[in-house]
């Protein structure tokens, strides 16, 4: 009886899908949509709220790329992805983009056929130890028991740094970060060792955070961004140069407060007039219109901004921002030049 | 000698039994108290007892309902009792509870910026009256196949359920549903058409290729017509917005609605002696029953995606669906054999003696016996494919226990872990007990007393 179910809505899908169009940027246009692939929930960085809404630093490029393209930042359709799915869910077209803290690898880039088009956040592996064990530098902790989730690169991470620096430790395989907060707040491991976004936010559940110490090394290079597949030039510069608006407006301090006023006409900085689009025609090479930059600074101010929201120093999460300041600030952030 | 002998001529009247036999203290003495090794482990269990539900008790009940995160939770807990430790913040189930009941399906669809707590200015009903009806009437339509009682006349709602449960739970054209359901009058009609004119074989044939033919490329056609002309509809929601305990549901529900009938007729072909269908059905249940259910899921989730051609839009939740219920199908073939392999050969020669055909001694002999031997089994298989429900979240699928996670990302409830798990251990162990209650009823009631 039940089997018209599965027929009818069968139908329906079938009736729904539509032969491939061109390249992305058509599809999305055509759609109407934005399918950006997002973590199914990392503190931060992508998460929904009461009301269903996605919330986060990268749900944030999402809605840039949607607001640039589409010229609505709530086109986005997310797709939640695990670490498991992330990945087919590109390839196979299930998604446009996928924002999902992941780190860029060279075998990511050349054998799974993705493109890098940036990086939004550089992370790192470091360490966490309660403040009773006495311990100020990672290089004391020989012997440890360590708290490390299990098929990750920083399973490998954790192995090369104690066999170069001579050391011994016991890991404590766990499965997921909130796993890992409770075995290492029930004292199963002395230390506990992910993504030190990760490990600031974990800390800041904490009871009393005041107990506990992120060590000061950071013992590998963990660059975050957005991809899309290889291949499809022509979107992979739009996702590419959204992610690059953002980080030039802060460095040639467009705001969202300051905006409306520095795109109503010519400003003084020739670059910040190709950027919103008074001069050039910088977002028709794009195959946008000229306000692309203007609409997806709009949507959360440039990428200090929405830093500041989402993980900055102000919010639970309290990331400071290191290595993601400008380069002008002694950081790692570095636009290319919009001309 | 003298003639000494006694003899009582009457009889002693009864006395009351001893006062540590009869009663509360008899029944304490003989099942608590009966050896000191049996009094050693009931002080034991009952201290264990004591101490288990003192900790949860106290857990449960000296708890904070109001707060907005966990760290307002824990200042409340110090306020009132100086320690943050054995106290639940419910506060997250007060603030997620629509979450987790129903996901991200939207309140007030046709206007995407209205939310529970903010309802749009024309008003209206939210949109989770749609599920909550939807459930109502599977109750109602599940009602007179469980239950003798029940009026006969509700088999029409179980009838019309398969097109109800689409139509509200996705919303949009109500001419999709019943151009579907047209599909099976077409068969039928057919079917009645075609029997005196070419025979049973081939009216059989027309009446399954002529529906799906029908389905295929006409029914789409059809309804976008009608529905051109005369729009009946409600507001459509995205699968992507299903979630939570209603996905749970909406899933087992499917899964073992579909799945008895496909493992009956499994079961029948496993026996058939019919070699083609035979392999194919033992080929289906032997592969089904190797693979892990989460291997499949991700076939479903993965690898389907890339076979079919890109921009194909082929719902997640249905492929979903599909996978589950071929994965129960192919247990529940397994038990409804094990009920046909119980009955005595005698019953197989006994409908063939009284003249009936296969499927009327199917229909009326073999299987009725088969079913009732194997209730336990099959209601097993329910309780189970039920809570593998929970195994979509590993494809990314927001169910209660994807949304777990979701919640704990959110910076305010960061740290919550048992509140979640007990609300949804709560709202299983309800499903779930209620189908082993209604499991053990049903035998009572068919026990027809062979032993």
């Amino acid at each position: 009886m039940k089997k018209s179910v599965i027929l009818g809505v069968a139908t329906i899908a079938g009736l729904a899908a539509g032969a491939a169009a061109a390249g992305t940027a058509d599809d999305v246009k055509a759609r109407g949509k934005l399918n950006c692939g997002v973590a199914s929930g990392v503190p931060g960085f992508a998460s929904p709220d009461a009301n269903g809404e996605w919330q986060g630093f990268d749900v944030a490029v999402c809605r840039a790329v949607a607001a640039a393209v589409l010229d609505d930042p709530t086109a986005v359709e997310f797709i939640p992805t695990t670490g498991k799915t992330r990945f087919t869910a590109l390839a196979s077209g299930e998604i446009d983009m996928l924002a999902r803290n992941t780190t860029w690898t060279f075998s990511r880039d050349v054998d799974l056929k993705f493109e890098f088009v940036g990086i939004n956040y550089y992370d790192g592996q470091g360490f966490m130890v309660p403040k009773a064990l006495g311990v100020s530098s990672a290089k004391e902790l020989d012997g440890a028991t360590v708290c490390i989730q299990t098929g990750t690169t920083t399973e490998l991470n954790l192995a090369d740094f104690f066999r170069i620096n001579n050391m011994s430790y016991e890991p404590v395989p766990i499965e997921t970060n909130a796993e890992a907060q409770q075995q290492y707040l029930a004292g199963a491991c002395d230390v506990y060792t992910t993504d030190a976004s990760g490990l600031a936010a974990t800390r800041a559940t904490f009871e009393n955070a005041g107990d506990h110490v992120i060590l000061p090394e950071i013992i590998s290079k963990e660059p975050l961004g957005p991809l899309v597949r290889h291949g499809d030039h022509e979107w992979g510069d739009v996702v590419r140069w959204t992610l690059n608006a953002l980080i030039a407006a802060e460095e040639l301090g467009v705001t969202s407060a300051n905006i409306d006023e520095m795109s109503s006409g010519a400003t003084d900085n020739p670059e910040v007039n190709r950027l919103l689009g008074t001069e050039g025609t910088l977002g028709e090479m794009l195959g946008l219109d000229a306000n692309w930059a203007q609409r997806a600074i709009k949507v959360g101010g440039n990428y200090g901004e929405v830093f500041a929201k989402n993980i900055g120093e102000e919010t639970p999460i309290g990331l400071a921002r290191g290595l993601n300041a400008q380069w002008t600030d002694g950081g790692l952030l570095y636009a290319p030049p919009f001309r | 000698m003298s003639d000494v002998s006694f003899v009582r001529t009457e009889m002693l009247p009864e006395k009351e039994p001893p006062a540590s036999e009869v009663g509360i203290l008899g029944w304490i003495r003989h099942n608590l108290f009966s050896s000191w090794l049996n009094a050693i482990l009931t002080l034991a269990a009952l201290y264990l007892i004591y101490y288990a539900l003192s900790n949860i008790l106290s857990w449960t009940f000296e708890s904070v309902w109001n707060a907005n995160s966990l760290s307002e939770c824990r200042e409340i807990m110090m306020a009132t009792w100086g320690d943050t430790h054995g106290h639940a913040c419910w506060g997250v189930i007060k603030d997620r509870w629509l979450q987790l009941l129903y996901g991200f399906y939207p309140p007030y669809p046709a206007h995407p910026d209205a939310t529970w707590s903010n309802p749009p200015e024309t008003g209206g009903w939210p949109a989770y009256f749609r599920p909550n009806l939807t459930f109502i009437l599977l109750l109602v339509s599940i009602a007179p196949v469980l239950f003798t009682k029940a009026p006969r006349k509700l088999l029409f709602v179980t009838a019309a359920y398969p097109f109800l449960l689409p139509w509200l739970m996705w919303g949009g054209s109500i001419w999709g549903p019943l151009m579907v359901a047209a599909g099976f009058a077409i068969g039928y009609f057919v079917y009645k058409l075609a029997l005196p004119a070419a025979g049973s074989l081939t009216a059989l044939i027309l009446a399954i290729v002529l529906p799906i033919l029908w389905w295929l490329f006409a029914s789409g056609p059809v309804a976008v017509a009608i529905d051109s002309v005369i729009p009946i509809g409600i507001e459509p929601v995205q699968s992507r917005d299903f979630g939570g305990f209603m996905l749970a549901i909406l899933l087992g529900v499917v899964a073992i609605g579909v799945s008895l009938p496909i493992g009956i007729v499994l079961a029948l072909g496993r026996q058939s002696d019919l070699m083609i269908v035979k392999y194919l059905c033992v080929g289906f249940i032997e592969f089904i029953r190797g693979v892990p259910l989460i291997t499949l899921l991700f076939v479903a989730s993965l690898l389907l995606n890339l076979f079919l051609p890109p921009g194909t839009n082929f719902d997640i939740i249905l492929r979903v669906m599909i996978m589950m219920t071929l994965f129960s199908a192919a247990y529940m073939a397994e038990v409804i054999r094990g009920g046909l392999a119980a009955l005595p050969r005698g019953q197989y020669e006994g409908a063939d003696s009284l003249g009936l055909n296969y499927w009327q001694a199917q229909r009326l002999i073999i299987m009725p016996q088969a079913l009732k031997i194997s209730i336990p089994g099959i209601v097993s298989t329910f309780i189970g494919i039920f809570k593998d429900t929970t195994l979509v979240s590993i494809i990314g699928l927001f169910d209660v226990i994807g949304l777990t996670n979701g919640i704990r990302a959110d910076t305010a409830w960061n740290g919550v872990y048992w509140e979640l798990f007990a609300f949804i251990g709560v709202l299983f162990f309800v499903v779930c007990f209620s189908m082993s209650r209604y499991s053990m009823y049903l035998e009572r009631k068919l026990q027809t007393g062979h032993r």
